[in-house]
């Protein structure tokens, strides 16, 4: 075998602190090593050239590259090799930068290191055979996870391109947190007159298939051919004749049912459209408080309904879905703040949430946007606001900023001044976030044009004193501590991931950061991509963010999916398990242990029992692979040869 | 003329980590256990100033203040940390630095520990009236308390003599040791 | 229901102030079935004056107590008073780390041990007894009586040392005094300071910050306030007196220990409660109470 090995100095990343042309040097005397150079960027355009060069020049059939990570460029390398000539697969590449440069100082300890890695890998080559990939139809259709705006702005942008989409939404209505929201900084835009023609448009878009009271129930399957098990929850009332005319909702007897879009503030009736723009604007029953189901009593709704559509026996059902991509915006749910007994733990009446307080707010609200305080109903006069609860504190396990928080605080404060012209806001932060377009020049306006008293500082405690809330805090630029008497407490309540998201992740196969939320592809490369191919984030699910920072991550998750769906057939990864039937004895353990079921139990044609994997669904772990007992069972390019091979290369067996 | 941050006494942070246990670095001064400190009317200094004092080494205006003579150690401040430092510790650890570098700032507050020391020292239990006596010579405030005397005879809550155990010796052994010991 | 016999270290208070809280534990705890022990020859912890000039000596002091139960063949330790606690609890976990427990030993003439724990009688009451017990135990309950919890600052406190009830909201006694028949008030400033120490060097302090407790006590139509702390209840009743002198009010308000309440409703006796020994007379307030 003739390989090339190049050597990266990765400008000082490398070069600083390993001898890059003594490892090029050291390398070039490796059996079967006929060319060894050292480059300053390999990844650079000329470095490439030097690999695709070299390969002509020198007659190679390998190349070995010593340089970062291959999460960033093995696929840089293997199409350069490509080009050259060769086949993609006969290239390895050694991680002299994460593994060796960036983790030790000591630049005799590092080249030696670094020299070690590249024997490995050139060890590793050595054995390795021609790899090639099949090609794949891909279903041009996609799948959008939640409705808020993040998944509504995905599924409209995938849909006006052309392609086939199912939304599907947990809730009986799409609009998420927005369609919650009074206004919106930093221009005081109403939220639902701006959301609600997108999702008008939703329904009445010939190419989306809008599934609300839906869960992703299992995903199977893998980019450009997915399997959804979408669970449909039974609405009891058949949603194609309900006309979402409200005398149901009038008649409805059971009045105390928990009414969540309005943060528990008020009540709903058992059957209920959850607010007036509800999309679709179809009525459903919660099943715990309807009296007819849980009593077998009452059926007042299907006595009234003008159209005959209340359906008492409808039952969950699951639909499979095949779609070829899937743009996850699953969004946040608020940090439970009955963690903080000081401030009362959610049980002092008029200590209250950012969101319950957009719903005072909104004259769709529980107080059709009269400002009262719940224990009462009084208008406040004097409102405290508290930033970073549940943000930024360790104590709560909570150390990330909810980077919108301080933004509508400054909103709530202002629309409380336009709301009660002679209420006085408090305002007690840490810091005020507010890097975007007008959102600095905001956060002033609500202090210098609408009279809100910042202070800097955190609250200690909140407890009650006859109709008031004294509210124990600190203002460390005046460096005191301050009283402040309170008709009414708004907590800016952190942020996040929403409720079962993690599980839905673990069926998507894709992880989240240690706070829940999704993890990116790349930080700043591939930032609406995840790690399991022909999956998308968009929106709070991959991390805290405001409204026009959701909409550009929808229609970037949107364009990402349509990338794929420009291309007619896709490349599977030819690094998969492969079965060598010669030595396979039909024992079957493979198939137990395979997480993802993509080992079957065959025959060959003489009736003998033979495992057989298939290699779309196969995602190449290699446990079969240490399972099997005869070594039957080879991952592509990890074959134990291969890995033995490496081990020798380091631990080279004494000379008897 | 401004103070140069050079001028920092970096001991002086690395003493107070390392007998606290604490990492000053993770305060970010945002003012909670000012704002639920009960002593703090009383207080020259804030206690999240003194915080941010000992972040820039500020020896002697952190060890001349008042404020850690007249903590109580309640522990509001260390159960409220967003951080989840123990300021009360650190406030307690000043308190021994102080002492040990001949500040005094509250001068009764350190009488009425010293009494009380001397007290149990002497008895190996605490001999109440023993305290406010000890305290009162100390002070030269004799008639601190008197108002309470009547009523905790008569309850029979101030015992006139010390009780004295078997193990009194013991007791004032640990004193000796420690006075002789070079502690922190 | 047999005895269970526990390490008990009353601490000096038990001795003199506080005599009361030290009778009516003991009474209650046998009255359930509960056997305290006395440390054999204990010493005192050296209070808040010994942990803030050091913290071995602190640890050292306590130490010599652990030793003495760990003689006696005992592995935990109640006692009803909080700052007590947290010198026993600081000086067992500051044995756990080898440095410290070579300096604390270097003191001491024995050893300070790593193996007994302590808890509060609060603590011991909850958990080792259990409501249910306390509640098959009352005889007279006492439901015209309004009392508020109140618990201090270091019954709870800090937190990791503590590992006991909620420190902002604690509920232990609040659940014990209702199965005792009693009426709880929801009590706001329940962890707030009474002043602790600060009563002879600095009294306007404790004047002020006790004041606010009785404020708020008042405030709520309370009858009475429970404590589960000599300093407390020194600071509220005995001090009483003081506070109404410095914020010109005149609160008659009795502090009972949560001890002789429970003892009330158990039926025990005057005598095993001290109920003469409180500065403010409860007479009254129990008479309106249909106690008397």
């Amino acid at each position: 075998m003739r390989i090339g090995v190049f050597v990266c100095h990765c400008g000082t990343n490398i070069g600083g602190t390993v001898d890059c042309p003594q490892v090029a040097e050291s390398a070039g005397e490796i059996p079967d090593v006929v060319f060894a150079s050292d480059e300053m960027y390999t990844c650079s355009e000329p470095g490439q050239e030097s690999i695709v060069n070299a390969v002509r020049e020198h007659d190679l059939d390998g190349v070995v590259v010593a340089s970062c990570s291959p999460r960033m460029h093995e696929p840089t390398f293997r199409r350069a090799v490509e080009r050259a000539g060769l086949n993609p697969y006969m290239f390895e590449m050694a991680n002299i930068r994460e593994h060796v440069s960036w983790v030790g100082r000591d630049k005799k300890a590092n080249t030696r290191k670094a020299l070690e890695l590249v024997r490995m890998a050139v060890a590793k080559l050595r054995n390795a055979t021609p790899l090639y990939s099949d090609k794949f139809n891909v279903t041009r259709k996609l799948m959008v996870i939640g409705g808020g705006v993040a998944g509504i702005q995905a599924a409209l942008d995938a849909a006006d391109a052309g392609i086939e989409v199912v939304l599907v939404e947990r809730e009986t209505s799409i609009g998420g947190k927005m369609a919650k929201l009074d206004k919106t900084f930093p221009t005081i835009d109403c939220s639902s007159c701006v959301l609600g023609p997108k999702m008008v448009e939703v329904a009445q878009h010939p190419r989306i298939t809008l599934l609300t009271a839906s869960e992703v129930q299992d995903v199977a399957g893998y980019v450009g051919n997915f399997t959804v098990k979408v669970k449909r929850r039974a609405v009891y009332v058949d949603w194609d004749a309900c006309t979402g005319c409200g005398t149901c909702i009038e008649k409805c007897p059971s009045r105390k049912t928990p009414d969540p879009f309005n943060e528990h503030l008020a009540a709903t009736t058992a059957i209920n459209i959850p607010f007036p723009q509800a999309i679709p604007k179809k009525a459903a029953i919660n099943p715990e408080y309807c009296l007819h189901l849980t009593k077998g009593k009452c059926g007042v709704c299907a006595k009234v309904c003008p159209v005959g559509c209340i359906d008492f026996e409808q039952r969950d059902r699951v639909d499979e879905i095949e779609v070829g991509a899937i743009v996850v915006a699953t969004g946040y749910d608020l940090f439970d703040h009955s963690v903080y007994k000081q401030y009362g733990a959610g049980k002092l009446p008029d200590v209250i949430t950012s969101l319950q307080y957009e719903r005072l707010l909104n004259a769709s609200g529980p107080t059709a946007g009269h400002v009262k305080r719940p224990s009462d109903g009084a208008e406040p006069e004097r409102i405290v606001f508290i930033q970073c609860v549940g943000s930024r504190d360790r104590s709560k396990g909570r150390p990330y900023c909810s980077g919108f928080c301080c933004m509508y605080t400054a909103k709530q404060a202002i629309l409380t001044k336009s709301h009660l012209p002679d209420s006085q806001s408090y305002v007690f932060y840490m810091d005020i976030r507010s890097p975007g377009k007008g959102y600095d020049e905001f956060t002033r306006r609500a202090q210098e044009s609408y009279g809100a008293q910042y202070i800097r500082g955190r609250v200690s405690s909140i407890h009650q004193h006859g109709k008031s809330l004294v509210v124990r805090g600190a203002d460390t630029l005046a460096g005191m501590q301050v009283e402040i008497e309170a008709d009414l407490v708004v907590l800016a309540v952190g942020v996040e991931p929403a409720k079962g998201a993690l599980e839905l992740g673990g069926t998507l196969h894709i992880s989240a950061d240690s706070n829940g939320f999704f993890m990116e592809g790349h930080p700043k490369l591939r930032p609406v991509e995840t790690n399991t191919a022909g999956v998308f984030l968009a929106g709070c699910c991959q991390g805290p963010r405001d409204i026009p920072n959701s909409v550009s991550m929808g229609s970037a998750a949107a364009a990402k999916a349509l990338i794929l769906f420009s291309k007619a057939q896709l490349e599977s990864d030819p690094q998969v398990a492969a079965v060598n039937p010669q030595l396979c004895v039909g024992c079957f353990k493979c198939v137990q242990t395979c997480p993802f079921g993509a080992i079957k139990e065959s025959e060959d044609r003489f009736g003998n029992p033979k495992a057989e994997v298939l290699a779309s669904v196969c995602k190449g772990c290699g446990i079969c692979s240490v399972t099997c007992p005869h070594g039957a069972v080879q991952l592509n390019n990890f074959t134990d040869n291969q890995l033995l091979a490496e081990v020798n290369a380091i631990c080279p067996l004494p000379l008897a | 003329m401004p103070d140069s941050l050079q001028k920092n006494d970096k001991t002086f942070l690395e003493e107070v980590e390392r007998r606290s246990g604490q990492h000053m670095v993770e305060c970010y001064q945002c003012g909670n256990c000012t704002a639920g400190c009960p002593f703090n009317f009383a207080y020259d200094l804030p206690v999240s100033k003194i915080m941010r004092l000992v972040q820039l080494g500020q020896r002697e205006a952190v060890l001349s203040c008042h404020s850690i003579w007249l903590c109580a150690s309640c522990q509001t401040c260390t159960a409220r940390c967003p951080n989840n430092i123990d300021v009360a510790k650190i406030v307690d650890v000043l308190r021994h630095m102080a002492r040990e570098a001949g500040y005094a700032t509250e001068r009764n507050v350190k009488a009425f520990g010293d009494s009380f020391l001397a007290s149990v020292k002497k008895h190996g239990r605490l001999h109440e009236l023993g305290v406010a006596v000890g305290y009162e010579m100390r002070t030269g405030r004799f008639l601190t308390d008197i108002d309470l005397a009547p009523t905790m005879i008569g309850k029979g809550k101030l015992s006139i003599r010390p009780h004295h155990l078997h193990g009194a010796d013991k007791v004032a052994g640990i004193f000796n040791r420690f006075n002789e010991g070079n502690h922190d | 229901m047999t005895n269970s016999a526990i390490a008990y270290y009353p601490g000096c208070s038990g001795k003199g102030s506080s005599e009361e809280y030290d009778l009516s534990t003991r009474a209650v705890m046998r009255r359930l079935g509960a056997e305290p022990q006395e440390i054999e020859d204990w010493n005192c912890c050296g209070s808040s004056p010994a942990h803030m000039v050091n913290h071995e000596l602190s640890a050292a002091l306590s130490g010599r107590n652990l030793a003495q139960a760990k003689r006696m063949g005992h592995h935990l330790v109640t006692t009803p008073c909080p700052s007590c606690l947290t010198n026993l609890k600081n000086a067992q976990q500051a044995a756990w780390d080898e440095d410290k427990r070579l300096k604390i030993n270097k003191l001491m003439d024995d050893e300070c041990p790593t193996d007994v724990d302590s808890i509060s009688t609060l603590q011991f009451f909850t958990e080792h007894i259990g409501l249910d017990r306390i509640r098959e135990a009352v005889v007279s309950p006492l439901p015209a009586l309004r009392v508020a919890c109140y618990y201090g600052c270091l019954t709870t406190r800090p937190p990791k040392l503590m590992r006991f009830d909620d420190p902002e909201n604690p509920m232990s006694m609040d659940n014990i005094l209702a199965a005792c028949g009693i009426e709880v008030v929801p009590f706001p400033l329940k962890t707030d300071c009474c002043g602790a120490a600060s009563g002879m060097p600095r009294n306007d302090i404790t004047t002020r910050l006790s004041g606010k407790i009785l404020d708020m006590a008042s405030e709520l139509k309370a009858d009475a306030v429970a404590v589960a702390c000599p300093l407390c209840q020194m600071n509220l009743d005995l001090r009483q007196s003081q506070v109404n002198r410095a914020r010109r009010s005149r609160y008659r308000m009795p502090i009972f220990y949560f001890t002789q309440l429970m003892g009330l409703a158990m039926g025990l006796p005057e005598k095993e409660l001290g109920l003469s020994k409180l500065a403010v007379n409860p007479e009254p307030c129990l008479a309106r109470a249909g106690v008397r």
